[in-house]
C-alpha cells in the first residue's frame, strides 16, 4: 500500500484533505445570514441546519459538540460563526479557536441581518484569501482519520462492498491510521462478534453498555416490532430479510484483523490511533455528520441499492458491488467491486482498489458526492426541546 | 457464471448475484470463504440480491448465513425456493 499523500497540515498538527472556509450557523434563525455570506463570498460554504434553540442538557451538549467539531475538523481552513445572540456564538468560536484555526463569530441581535452579513462577509473574504494560500504538504497515511458507515444496504453489501471496506480497514489499521465505525442498532444480532473483537474487558464493557442502552430505547418506543424500520423498505427490496442478517453484513466493514480499541460518544474526538466504535444512529446523514464532527477527514460508504449521500466537509467515497446499481446509478459510485461476486477480483484486490481511490481522494480528487453537490448535514437530537 | 454466493459452507441460504434467475435453472453457487462452488436447482424466480434456500427447512428452524443465526423460519421452505420476509422473521424484538 502507498503510504504518502499530500494534505493540509493545520495549526494543531492534524491533517486535512480539503480546504473549506465554512459559514456556520449556531441556530436555525441564522441560516439566512450564513447563506447570504456564502453567496457574497464565492468559494465559502454555508452549512444550514434546523436546530439550536431551546435545547438543554445532554442534547444541547451534543449540539455544541457537533458544531464545534465540524468547525475544528482539519478539512476546514477557517470558520465564520453566526448566531442569533452572542453568548452561544462565542462558546462555539472559543472552542474552535482553541485548535489555532482562524475563526470569528457574529451575533445578529442589536445589528440585524444586513449589518451582520456585511461584517461577516468581510471576515469570510479574508479567510478565503488566506485559505487560498495554504498548500498541500507531504503527509503519512498514519495521520489519516477514516470513518465508515454503509447505507441503502442489500445482500451484496455483506458479500461485496462491506468486506471491501473491511479489507482496507485491516490494511489501514496495520499502518497506524485512526478509524471508526458505529450504527449501534444495526449491530443487533452481531453484537457478540463485535464484543469478541474488543481490545480488552474494559472496552467490551463500554461497548455492551452503549449497545444495551440502545436496545432499551427501542423497547421503550417500539410499536409492535422494528420490522418497518430495520431492515428498511429499501433493504428488504434489496433482499435483506432480518436485522440480524443486516447486522452481520454491516460488521464485515471492520475486517478480520483489526481490534476495537475504544468506544466514543456521539461526536467525541478519539484520543489515539486504532479502530473506534461510535455510539450512533444508523441513519446515514446523522452518522456521517457525527464522523466529521469527531474529526474524521475521509469516509468509506459502501452501498448496495444505491445511497446518494454526501457531507459538506467530509469526502464520502461510495463503494458498490451490486451490478445493477453500478449500471443504473453509476454517477454515484466511486469504486465498483461487483467483480468480487463473479470471482473476477479477490477481496484483497478489491480492498486495494478502494485504497487507491482513497489516496486519489485525499490528494484532491472530488468524490461523486462532492461533484454532484451532496452536502447532507444532519444534527442528531436526543430528545425534545424545552 | 456465478449465480449466487454463500459465506460459509454451513449456510442454509445463498444470495443471488445476477439478474434474471428463473425457476427451472441450475445455479452455480460460490462459497466465498473457501473459493469453492456448488450447484443447486432453482424452483422459483428469484430477484438479484434475494436469497435462495440451500435445503428444505421447517417452521421454527434457524436460518444460517455467514455461519450464524439470522432468524427463524415462519413458513415451510423447500430447497431452491425464494427465502425472504414471507417465510423468515427476526428472533429479536
Amino acid at each position: 500500500m502507498q503510504t504518502r499523500f499530500r494534505g493540509y497540515r493545520r495549526e494543531n498538527g492534524r491533517v486535512g484533505v480539503r480546504n473549506h472556509v465554512i459559514i456556520l450557523p449556531v441556530d436555525d434563525l441564522s441560516n439566512a445570514a450564513c447563506e447570504a455570506v456564502a453567496n457574497n463570498i464565492k468559494g465559502t460554504l454555508a452549512i444550514p441546519h434546523p436546530y439550536g434553540r431551546l435545547q438543554f442538557g445532554a442534547d444541547l451538549d451534543l449540539h455544541f459538540r457537533t458544531l464545534i467539531g465540524t468547525g475544528s475538523n482539519p478539512n476546514v481552513a477557517a470558520v465564520v460563526v453566526i448566531g442569533i445572540e452572542e453568548q452561544w456564538t462565542k462558546k462555539i468560536v472559543d472552542a474552535i479557536a482553541a485548535t489555532g484555526k482562524p475563526v470569528t463569530g457574529f451575533g445578529i441581535e442589536l445589528h440585524g441581518d444586513h449589518d451582520t452579513i456585511m461584517r461577516a462577509s468581510k471576515a469570510a473574504k479574508e479567510y478565503l484569501q488566506g485559505a487560498s494560500e495554504q498548500h498541500r504538504v507531504e503527509c503519512d497515511v498514519k495521520e489519516l482519520w477514516i470513518s465508515c458507515k454503509c447505507g441503502e444496504s442489500d445482500t451484496t453489501s455483506g458479500c461485496g462492498s462491506n468486506p471491501t471496506v473491511g479489507d482496507a480497514f485491516d490494511k489501514l489499521y496495520a499502518a497506524g491510521a485512526t478509524l471508526v465505525f458505529g450504527e449501534t442498532t444495526e449491530l443487533t444480532g452481531g453484537e457478540s462478534i463485535v464484543a469478541a473483537r474488543c481490545r480488552n474487558d474494559e472496552v467490551r464493557a463500554d461497548f455492551m453498555r452503549v449497545f444495551d442502552r440502545y436496545q432499551e430505547v427501542i423497547n421503550r418506543h417500539k410499536t409492535s416490532d422494528l420490522s418497518d424500520s430495520q431492515p428498511t423498505k429499501g433493504n428488504i427490496a434489496g433482499g435483506l430479510t432480518t436485522i440480524e442478517e443486516k447486522a452481520l453484513g454491516n460488521i464485515q466493514k471492520i475486517g478480520k484483523k483489526c481490534m476495537v480499541d475504544g468506544v466514543l460518544d456521539k461526536a467525541e474526538v478519539p484520543t489515539h490511533p486504532g479502530l473506534w466504535f461510535m455510539d450512533s444512529s444508523s441513519a446515514a446523514a446523522e452518522m456521517v455528520t457525527l464522523c466529521a464532527a469527531s474529526g474524521y477527514v475521509v469516509h468509506f460508504f459502501p452501498t448496495g441499492q444505491g445511497n446518494v449521500i454526501g457531507n459538506p466537509i467530509l469526502p464520502v467515497i461510495k463503494i458498490c458491488a451490486n451490478p445493477r446499481t453500478v449500471r443504473t446509478m453509476s454517477e454515484h459510485v466511486d469504486v465498483d467491486t461487483s467483480g468480487l461476486l463473479q470471482r473476477e477480483i479477490t477481496m484483497s484486490e478489491a480492498g486495494d482498489k478502494l485504497l487507491a481511490m482513497m489516496f486519489r481522494t485525499v490528494n484532491g480528487r472530488l468524490t461523486a458526492a462532492e461533484a454532484l453537490g451532496h452536502r447532507e448535514f444532519v444534527l442528531t437530537r436526543l430528545y425534545e426541546s424545552a | 457464471m456465478i449465480h449466487c454466493v454463500l459465506h460459509d459452507p454451513s449456510d442454509s441460504v445463498a444470495v443471488v448475484v445476477v439478474e434474471g434467475v428463473k425457476a427451472g435453472a441450475t445455479l452455480t453457487g460460490l462459497i466465498l470463504d473457501e473459493n469453492k462452488t456448488i450447484t443447486l436447482p432453482c424452483v422459483q424466480d428469484i430477484p438479484l440480491g434475494h436469497k435462495v434456500a440451500l435445503k428444505d427447512m421447517a417452521v421454527g428452524d434457524t436460518v444460517i448465513k455467514y455461519g450464524v443465526d439470522i432468524g427463524k423460519v415462519v413458513q415451510p421452505i423447500a430447497k431452491g425456493q425464494h427465502a425472504h420476509v414471507h417465510n423468515i422473521k427476526t428472533k429479536r424484538w
